[in-house]
């Protein structure tokens, strides 16, 4: 474990260093990173100042949501974006060389491709988050902190198994399913909002199938006072997700030595 | 024009080998369109009076864009463009009697209108089924369909003529990616591809209309829905030429000097 | 020892005519046809040993070195390296093998190739002592001084391959597969990555598998050969087999490409 941790601090040290290879291009591409989720919270904030209020959530409320959910989403994508782009992992023959070297595939992967560029949206979901916490009247205690940081570690795992998925597909595929992006960057824009706002049966997908609701809006109703102490252990679904995801991971590398690409 | 005909068919029967891929583009497509109606659904049960359009309206619109999307989104660009600029590879297009910038637009056509052909029937068929308002409507006259069809090609036309000028930047500049993250960030806002441009605050709109973001989807969605008819409908359209025709000069113009650039730098 | 025995490997490839009203119906019905990538294949390979692995393109050769290496699982036969079945053991059977694949880099593009050779010493966990050793040995013998602080997008394409045979030999293996190792490269990069693979295999009897069009690399470096075509081995033999009394290699090989229909 200790060794494997090791390796991936020096995958990242090599990333580090290949991304200041190139600047500018690095930080025009922090900026792009801000705009396109900037993008979103223009379009929260519009909404705003015609409606008001959404399913009974103040502005403010929605910010602290969107900011969870946005930073879960962004620290998941710095970390397993070598999922991201494993089809072309897959096409340029980097995997097999990932596969002729005695060290697990995952972390081989993840270390292909960290991206620093995420630090863009980080930051917008730290200015946000910030926001909904001075302003959304939550009475901090020492539980709600913890559970923020449940959240974000829950949501973080859930969104690595999403990741996970995509590139087990790949497997099959040899190509990226454009259909996994409703899990992914779908979760990330319609996750802006509290999910049961989307009505009954998408709360009830949210829980029991891709548990984004046990991440997101249930810990969330607890921070507002509105939801019952144990919705603060919910998160946990987030690090149990990860198995079925292994899961097919492992099948898709075994039909992969199968077939051959 | 032959030429760019049979590149259309090349690029149709592609899009349609890969079938996985547009099986899933669709399916991803409905949800999209699902969640976005429920979304707005959620704000007009807030407060429906402070809807700026009907429901029934903004839904054809959500599912319209859907539909399009091939046609107007700005991130849909062409990377083999973008490669070729930079690896210099564009020295061979050179050699050949083609204008760059005419069969880059041709390009460009053929692909977005290959894939929405491809894509929208399946979307326009599905949320003409759901119950209403949640559904596509049927367009409100038949003048009206008309005019649909032509703004949604001019509308096209001018997205194409805007992602022509992100190429050109790329003769100039070290990191396309960044120019091209902002470029289509500022088009799907300003084009009403966060929120419908009527969602704005009314002063904001007004600006927003006489940009040419607001002559590429907007147009053709809102008269389909009959949110934009008679003097109005009128104006947008005029817009819709004219910044289609300044696009396209301003293009014509970086592609000249990109050219003269390149002859004297070799690439 | 390298032990390979009536290995089979078969293909399913989709496959459909051109136009598109056939692409259309292709979206609903889709006809597969199996393509035979190695029917019934043997041989056995002695440690120390440098063996030239050639065919044309598609006759089998990447699909027998992905079996070698552990990638791929063949339908049929079996495979043992120095006791362990590649595909089974993968992991404990990857650390005693160097893989260069001629057309794609295992270097960081962007970073000192130096700085690649310290993350593949993390990978394969070689012990320091070890890791100098073989980095100085390397250095010298394939001359790559100043190259090592290069980033690997500035080198030619003669001092990457050499790069990338170092990288591949940092961990001591005991087997190394090179597929097209000189491919593109300069006469010179040629005869100085030729040189230093016979040198490497008389010292440290590392067995060497070559795969390459390139017949001047088969003359130089290996006295067996193993002809593939078609998923079979035509032939198992040296360099005399298969010039047959021709003086350029490359016309015999024409000739017998002829004879066998491949």
């Amino acid at each position: 474990m200790w060794n494997s941790l090791q390796l991936y601090a020096h995958y990242f040290k090599i990333q580090f260093h290949s991304a200041m290879e190139y600047k500018t291009s690095f930080i025009l591409t922090c900026i792009g990173q801000f705009l396109v989720s900037f993008n979103v919270f223009l379009g929260v904030f519009f909404m705003f100042k015609r409606f008001h209020n959404v399913s009974g959530y103040t502005y403010s409320e929605v910010m602290l949501c969107f900011g969870i959910t946005l930073m879960e989403f962004s620290i998941a994508e710095s970390v397993a974006r070598g999922f991201d782009t494993f089809p072309s992992m897959i096409a340029n023959g980097v995997f097999d060389h990932i596969m002729v070297r005695p060290r697990n595939e995952i972390l081989q992967v993840l270390g292909q491709k960290i991206e620093f560029t995420r630090i863009g949206r980080i930051l917008q979901a730290v200015v946000m988050f910030s926001y909904g916490i001075m302003k959304s009247g939550v009475q901090w205690s020492l539980a709600k902190v913890g559970t923020v940081l449940f959240m974000l570690l829950g949501g973080a795992a859930l969104f690595c198994g999403i990741f996970l998925i995509y590139a087990a597909i790949c497997f099959f595929t040899l190509e990226g399913l454009e259909i996994m992006n409703i899990l992914t960057d779908g979760a990330r824009e319609y996750g802006k909002y509290p999910v049961n706002i989307y009505g009954k049966k998408v709360l009830f997908i949210c829980t029991f199938f891709v548990p984004y609701a046990l991440i997101q809006y249930y810990p969330l109703l607890y921070l507002l006072d509105k939801g019952a102490w144990w919705y603060t252990l919910l998160p946990a679904g987030g690090f149990l997700f990860l198995l079925p995801c292994y899961g097919l991971w492992r099948l898709g590398l075994s039909h992969y030595k199968s077939v051959g690409s | 024009m032959k030429k760019y005909f049979s590149f259309f068919k090349l690029r149709f029967s592609m899009g349609l080998q890969y079938r996985t891929a547009a099986f899933a583009g669709i399916a991803t497509q409905f949800v999209w369109g699902s969640m976005e109606i429920l979304m707005f659904r959620a704000f007009y049960e807030a407060d429906a009076s402070a809807f700026p359009m009907t429901l029934q309206a903004t839904c054809s619109y959500v599912w319209m864009q859907q539909a399009f999307l091939a046609l107007f989104m700005a991130w849909f660009m062409e990377n083999e463009i973008f490669d070729s600029i930079v690896d210099g590879n564009i020295s061979y297009e050179l050699c050949r009697p083609i204008n760059v910038y005419d069969m880059w637009f041709a390009r460009s056509t053929a692909n977005r209108f290959s894939r929405a052909i491809l894509r929208c029937f399946p979307v326009l068929i599905f949320s003409a089924f759901l119950p209403a308002p949640f559904g596509i409507m049927a367009p409100v006259s038949v003048s009206a369909f008309v005019w649909f069809l032509i703004t949604l090609i001019l509308g096209a036309l001018v997205t194409i003529a805007f992602c022509m000028l992100v190429y050109m930047t790329c003769f100039f500049t070290v990191s396309s990616l960044g120019v091209r993250m902002v470029a289509v960030s500022v088009v799907e806002f300003f084009q009403g591809g966060v929120i419908p441009i009527p969602f704005f605050p009314e002063k904001l709109q007004k600006v927003m209309e006489l940009l040419p973001f607001a002559s590429m989807q907007n147009v053709a969605l809102r008269i389909y829905s009959g949110d934009l008819a008679g003097v109005q409908m009128k104006k947008a359209i005029i817009l819709q030429v004219f910044w289609l025709v300044v696009l396209v000069a301003i293009g014509k113009g970086i592609n000249r000097l990109a050219m003269k650039k390149i002859v004297i730098q070799g690439g | 020892m390298i032990e390979m025995s009536h290995v089979s490997k078969t293909y399913k490839v989709s496959k459909r005519d051109a136009g598109a009203v056939s692409a259309l119906k292709s979206i609903f019905h889709r006809e597969y046809e199996q393509v035979h990538a190695l029917k019934d294949v043997s041989f056995t390979i002695q440690d120390g040993e440098m063996v030239g692995y050639i065919g044309p393109n598609g006759a089998g050769k990447s699909s027998t070195i992905k079996i070698l290496s552990g990638i791929l699982t063949p339908d049929e036969g079996t495979c043992l390296i120095n006791g362990l079945n590649p595909w089974k053991d993968r992991i404990r059977h990857v650390k005693e093998i160097g893989v260069v694949f001629g057309q794609r880099s295992q270097l960081w593009w962007d970073v000192p190739v130096i700085d690649s050779y310290e993350l593949l010493k993390d990978i394969y966990r070689i012990p320091k002592s070890v890791y100098e050793q073989n980095k100085d040995e390397l250095t010298e013998l394939l001359n790559l001084g100043e190259l090592l602080r290069t980033p690997a997008r500035q080198l030619s394409l003669g001092q990457r391959m050499r790069c990338e045979i170092a990288a591949s030999l940092l961990h001591s293996p005991k087997i190394l597969f090179l597929d097209e190792p000189t491919i593109g490269l300069d006469a010179v990069s040629k005869l100085a990555v030729r040189e230093f693979i016979l040198n490497h295999n008389k010292k440290h009897k590392t067995t060497v598998i070559l795969t390459t069009h390139d017949m001047q690399d088969i003359e130089a470096l290996t006295e067996r050969i193993i002809l593939i075509g078609k998923g079979q081995i035509l032939l198992d033999g040296t360099i005399d087999d298969i010039k047959n009394g021709n003086e350029n290699m490359d016309e015999a090989l024409a000739a017998l490409y002829q004879k066998y229909e491949i």
